[in-house]
């Protein structure tokens, strides 16, 4: 009984927050019914299926499924790189067509340019900019993902770390409004990838930009994310949409924290013990 | 490189023949246009070739300059290939052995045709020895490499397994090293293909470089100088072809990431 | 000190080739075939008379010629077969029949329409370098990820833009192999070239020698800077893979 007391007390400093932040959200993204099969030598494979997704201005939205359930493929069709065979994207009203770069994608490894120094990368979508500008932009992001130090070196001689951290300096620089990052933390070591939320989450708050987070590691997206997406297996629905209603910074060993773990491993079907 | 627009199945075939048959009316049209007596028209070449096939002298033409081809190959691999796997076994032999092999290496084939003249006389074994000399050199350092590049982890894995050297070698090395052999062996092949054409326009009197030489130097037929020459590179593309399937067995394939 | 034997050791090699070969020669009868000794003389009686720079000189012109004219034409070529699909599907047949030739083979024609002289040569080159180069521009296009063209082009870049500041950069490292490669190809060539069609250079001075007078010694002289010359263009076009720029391409990854 007490506990329940208690648990009301934590939800009333909690709920207003984000019921007053859903509020002030308008909606950024709305995927509407997008479905994708894709033809191989006269094989037909569904990838998709009637998926609807609206994402808020500023929100932090993760899409989580098992490898090969085609998040990656969704996030392409969101970003413009494919066209779905069925269903329109919209982002603030305005049908997605191609990709642009007010909406930059994040990839999983070897994104980064390897004949351009960091420098080089950061200012690569910023041709339209005076010199003087650049420099300034470049120097400021280079700061924000901490890469000091590091302005002439290549990527071959950074770690996987910095070179994910390089990728998203290189996105921020031009300032988007959405990022689409496809397991950015995929090919990294698990302490890096701690460290590397961590630094994401940061970047998000000082940024506030729109984020769309594709993983298949249900804890890094219930750390990162104000929603999960969880999808099932090819040919891949929307499962569910799980509200993770934790302020930040998040104790990854709370109650609320377990509990919304727990339902989204028994959403998938996976027992959690070992 | 437009990753959203796949082409169909039927453009496969489509536009190559296309592309084939605007060369030959370009071609022939600028045959015609120039009003030239001497260079031939596409229908020269393939009355040519009938000519040839009559007289039953394409066949052996091709023939010839294939099994020249085979035997100074075949003599090339041969010897090349465990010397190649010794020298990616060995980095100390390598290192001494290679500064002679780089600079050998670059003396074109034709260049040692006084000597071997001198060494084999005119005729078919002179041929052969330059074919041999082409295709040594490419087979040792894809040999080589390809032993190199065998991850040291499959020698400890074998080490591991308590194989002895020659076994290690037979069992572990060669297998891993074949795919990259395989590549050396194509390509040697296509160097072997160009050679034995060069050297029968100088050394010997048949084959399918000799038929380019003479059918010029006789008469002036160019219509059989195209003719050979259309041979000659449409045997190169079928033995590449086969090379190619070759590489393709399970077998062998298992090395590859990359097509190239 | 061991570092200073291991770096000996292919000089003794070397040397012990060049001793075996000096006595091979030494103990036959009839000495036809030159000693290294000879071959050095050789060597310098070139240079005396001037013909050692004259023909070193205009077998790397032709080289240079043909060469550098087949790579500022194969080379975009190849780049925009590889770009667009449907071309590269096009000309890849005719130019896998065409390859296989021997430049050597297209002696009759070159002579018919250049004549014999160093046009003639150059053109061989050219042929030697042309199909080549094209082919490894096309793998190269095939090879660049389609991360990073995705990636240009989710920046807004546009077409020109992104062949520029993105495909040209991806394809260079192997393009520098290509040109290593087909620049070997070409030195042997243009050697052929010159012993059948020309009246200068080294490939000639291989078949003078021999023609006038069974000067063997200068044969194998010529073999030797043949060789030599070879080598050092391939350390030079090697040095160009060491550039920071480029080395990204030949890096284990």
């Amino acid at each position: 009984m007490g506990s329940i007391i208690a648990d009301s007390t934590v939800l009333k400093s909690v709920v207003p927050e984000t019921v007053s932040r859903k509020k002030v959200l308008k909606t950024k993204l709305h995927a509407e019914g997008i479905s994708m099969v894709f033809n191989s030598d006269g094989n037909r494979v569904a990838v998709l299926e009637a998926i609807d997704l609206k994402v808020g201005e500023g929100e932090f939205v993760c899409v989580l499924g098992p490898s090969g359930c085609g998040k990656s493929t969704l996030l392409n069709i969101i970003a413009g790189f494919i066209s779905p065979t069925c269903g329109q994207v919209r982002i603030d009203g305005d049908a997605v067509r191609g990709p642009d770069p007010r909406r930059i994608f994040v990839f999983q490894e070897r994104g980064v340019f390897p004949w351009l120094t960091v420098e080089g990368n950061i200012g690569f979508g910023l041709f339209k900019l005076s010199k003087a500008e650049r420099r300034e932009r470049i120097a400021h992001y280079v700061k924000l993902v901490g890469l000091q130090g590091f302005e002439k070196a290549y990527p071959q001689e950074l770690s996987g770390g910095m070179k994910q951290r390089l990728e998203v300096a290189r996105a921020l620089a031009v300032n988007p409004d959405v990022l689409f990052m496809d397991e950015p933390f995929g090919a990294l070591d698990s302490i890096t990838r701690l460290t590397m939320r961590g630094e994401l989450l940061r970047i998000w708050r000082a940024e506030r930009k729109t984020i769309v987070f594709v993983t298949h590691d249900i804890e890094e997206s219930i750390q990162l994310a104000d929603r999960v997406v969880v999808m099932s297996a090819r040919p891949a629905r929307i499962q569910r949409i799980v509200n993770i209603d934790i302020s930040h910074p998040r104790d990854i060993s709370s109650r609320r924290y377990l509990e919304l773990r727990d339902g989204i491993f028994e959403q998938i079907g996976l027992a959690h013990k070992v | 490189m437009n990753s959203l627009v796949q082409p169909a199945k039927w453009e496969k075939y489509f536009w190559p023949l296309l592309a084939a048959c605007t060369f030959l009316m370009l071609w022939h049209f600028l045959v015609k246009w120039s009003h030239t007596k001497i260079f031939p028209s596409p229908f020269n070449v393939e009355r040519g070739m009938t000519e040839l096939m009559h007289k039953g002298l394409l066949w052996q033409y091709v023939l010839d300059s294939l099994r020249r081809v085979a035997s100074g190959y075949l003599m090339a691999a041969v010897l090349a290939i465990p010397l190649g796997l010794l020298l990616g076994w060995y980095p100390g032999a390598a290192s001494v052995v290679d500064p002679v092999i780089q600079m050998v290496r670059p003396i074109s084939p034709i260049a040692w045709i006084p000597l071997s003249i001198v060494w084999f006389g005119v005729g078919d074994r002179a041929a052969t020895f330059l074919i041999f000399l082409a295709s040594f050199f490419p087979i040792v350092v894809a040999s080589t490499n390809g032993v190199r590049n065998v991850p040291s982890m499959y020698r400890r894995a074998g080490r591991n397994f308590g194989l002895s050297p020659v076994k290690l070698i037979a069992r572990v090395i060669f297998p891993a090293a074949l795919p990259q052999i395989m590549i050396g062996l194509r390509i040697a092949f296509g160097i072997a293909w160009l050679v034995v054409v060069a050297a029968e326009m100088i050394a010997v009197d048949s084959g399918l470089g000799y038929l380019v030489i003479d059918s010029r130097n006789s008469g002036k037929r160019y219509d059989l100088v195209v003719a050979a020459m259309i041979l000659i590179g449409l045997t190169g593309l079928g033995l590449d072809v086969v090379f190619r399937r070759i590489e393709k067995l399970k077998s062998v394939r298992w090395g590859f990431q990359n097509e190239s | 000190m061991i570092d200073c034997f291991a770096r000996l050791r292919p000089v003794a090699f070397i040397v012990l080739i060049l001793t075996i070969w000096h006595f091979a020669i030494h103990y036959q009868k009839v000495h036809l075939l030159p000693t290294p000794l000879a071959v050095a003389g050789g060597v310098v009686e070139l240079a005396q008379h001037g013909l050692l720079v004259k023909y070193v000189v205009a077998s790397l012109f032709r080289v240079t010629w043909g060469f550098a004219g087949a790579a500022i034409l194969a080379i975009p070529f190849g780049l925009a077969l590889g770009w667009h699909r449907r071309s590269g599907m096009a000309l890849n047949p005719l130019i896998q029949i065409f390859r296989p030739i021997s430049p050597l083979a297209w002696i009759p024609i070159s002579i018919l329409w250049f004549g014999v002289g160093d046009v003639s040569a150059i053109f061989l080159i050219f042929l030697a370098s042309f199909l080549p180069l094209t082919v490894t521009a096309m793998n190269a296009v095939a090879s660049v990820s389609p991360v990073h063209i995705n990636a240009a082009r989710n920046f807004g870049l546009s077409q020109s833009q992104l062949v520029s500041r993105v495909l040209y950069p991806a394809v260079a490292p192997q393009l520098i192999v290509g040109l290593r490669i087909t620049l070997g190809v070409a030195w042997l060539v243009v050697v052929a070239a010159e012993m059948i069609a020309v009246n200068s250079g080294l490939g000639f001075l291989i078949v003078d020698s021999r023609n006038a007078g069974n000067r063997y010694d200068l044969v194998v002289a010529g073999m030797v800077l043949i060789g030599v010359i070879g080598w050092l263009l391939d350390l030079g076009t090697r040095s160009l893979e060491k550039v920071k720029s480029l080395r990204w391409g030949y890096s284990e990854d």
